[in-house]
């Protein structure tokens, strides 16, 4: 059996008295796309902070590449990479520039030959020069995404990735990401509210509600166990619960 | 009435209305003191009053360098990315140092060629000890910096305005544009304790005997030592406080 990638034993946070995530445990193995999924504040920003070493746990053990996070936060992060929609790149600095900085920071190999074809992957290669506040939204998202990628990482955590694209490069961007995962082996934990991306990208989800998991496993045994025809039945169904 | 409930509870809207004006009331009434004081007889005037404007001013910019570079990160919504590398605070905190030693050589250059070519006043006639107590504004500078933007992670966005207003809390205190003897009893205590006001002091030493003033630096570089080790201890307690109530999240999304 593969040995996973990261293993998420009883993860807690709490934040004075709201539990955030209530004794969460979970494991993404090497090549998985590994969804989380649930409505507001069931915790899953938590627990990808808290994976990221952004956030310190209240109880509970994060183990990356069969290493404790705690004490090998930064040979983890060497390989691990990161990018949401709610994050930008420096807005000063051109598209070029921003990869240029943190190719250094994550020393990686071959870096012009590295950001060339990341520019390229996300077609963004014509706006290189372009200063990233003068972007649009979705030119924005994909250089966080190359940003990203600019480590070849082995883990790679993705909130809301696709949040503010166009149908087109959404679906070139899910497409794109389904590649990388084949050709590299990549590990991912993907978060967003499109329900139907996250069946359509998901190896596995996890179903969180009010911090804890109610539901693990493929997209249709989840949506089966629920008893509806797709996920965003299953989201509806539970977030409704909650307001009732 | 909307603006009546905004400074109800924001900082920097209170700080307008009594910081600033303290600050300012405190600063030129001790300068209008020491001017009415020694009307008859004030050395150097010009060399004084200029000289220590260049002085304070690498004090600023060398806090500066560090609290608003910070708050650059902040506003541009980078912080996370940074953070999720591997640099970690000690390396970012460092980085942010070597900024402001290039933001203040450039400031501090464009202010000395000036005050030379408008006011023929060359701040090099304070001779080689202006090294010992430049070096000495830097840390001082830089401690400020520190604590400022450990304050700004914890605060969020409240606290920005302390990117601008932290160092001049020390304006009074550190006898820029008049000597400590100037201050009252209480203030002067204060001012011993202020690693900028030994360096004024000597300043104004060298220029009026043309002594190098030994125990100024001393107690300016040992009290400078305390305070930069203190600023690092209070970024790294602050930072691992930030972490573990996830506010490092909130101020970077």
């Amino acid at each position: 059996m593969l040995e996973p990638v990261v293993r998420v034993q009883g993860l807690t946070k709490v934040f004075k008295s709201l539990k955030a995530v209530d004794s969460v445990s979970f494991s993404i193995f090497p090549g998985e796309i590994l969804g989380l999924l649930g409505p507001n504040g069931a915790g899953k920003t938590t627990i990808i902070h808290m994976l990221l070493g952004l956030t310190t746990q209240t109880s509970g053990s994060i183990q990356v590449f069969g290493l404790d996070l705690r004490k090998h936060r930064r040979e983890i992060v060497q390989d691990v990479n990161f990018s949401s929609s709610y994050v930008s790149m420096p807005n000063s600095l051109t598209v070029k520039e921003s990869l240029k900085v943190f190719a250094r920071l994550y020393k990686t190999e071959k870096r012009e030959k590295r950001i060339q074809e990341l520019l390229e992957a996300f077609e963004i290669a014509g706006i290189k020069d372009k200063l990233v506040r003068h972007l649009s939204s979705g030119q924005q998202t994909r250089l966080n995404l190359a940003k990203a990628l600019i480590n070849d990482p082995k883990v790679l955590f993705l909130d809301e990735p696709t949040a503010s694209l166009d149908p087109d490069i959404a679906d070139k961007t899910r497409t794109l990401l389904r590649s990388i995962k084949k050709d590299r082996n990549i590990s991912i934990l993907y978060t967003s509210h499109n329900m139907k991306e996250m069946e359509e990208m998901s190896d596995r989800i996890i179903f969180l509600h009010k911090g804890q998991i109610i539901a693990e496993g493929q997209p249709e045994e989840v949506i089966r166990s629920f008893g509806r025809a797709n996920l965003e039945e299953v989201f509806l169904k539970v977030a409704r619960e909650e307001e009732a | 009435m909307r603006h009546m409930y905004l400074y109800r509870r924001s900082l920097p809207r209170l700080m307008e209305v009594v910081y600033w004006p303290l600050l300012d009331l405190l600063v030129w009434g001790f300068i209008t003191v020491y001017l009415a004081q020694y009307r008859q007889n004030l050395p150097g005037f010009v060399t004084f009053f200029i000289g220590a404007l260049i002085l304070w001013d690498i004090l600023f910019r060398s806090h500066q360098g560090i609290s608003v570079s910070f708050l650059e990160d902040v506003w541009a919504k980078n912080l996370l990315n940074l953070f999720t590398s591997p640099l970690n605070p000690a390396e970012y905190i460092f980085a942010l140092m070597l900024v402001s030693v290039v933001k203040l050589v450039t400031v501090a250059t464009i202010m000395t060629v000036l005050a030379w070519i408008i006011y023929s006043f060359n701040i090099f006639l304070i001779g080689i000890s202006l090294v010992p107590f430049v070096l000495n504004l830097i840390v001082m500078g830089w401690a400020i910096g520190i604590v400022t933007t450990a304050l700004i992670l914890r605060f969020g966005q409240e606290a920005e305005v302390l990117a601008w207003a932290l160092g001049f809390l020390f304006m009074p205190v550190s006898a820029v544009f008049y000597p400590v003897s100037v201050l009252p009893r209480f203030l002067q205590t204060v001012a011993h304790y202020v690693p900028a006001s030994h360096v004024f002091e000597g300043m104004r030493g060298v220029l009026s005997s043309g002594v190098f003033p030994l125990s100024q630096l001393i107690w300016s570089s040992g009290l400078n030592a305390v305070y930069i080790m203190a600023a690092f201890l209070f970024f790294r307690w602050n930072f691992s406080v930030v972490k573990r109530k996830g506010l490092l999240v909130r101020i970077g999304e």
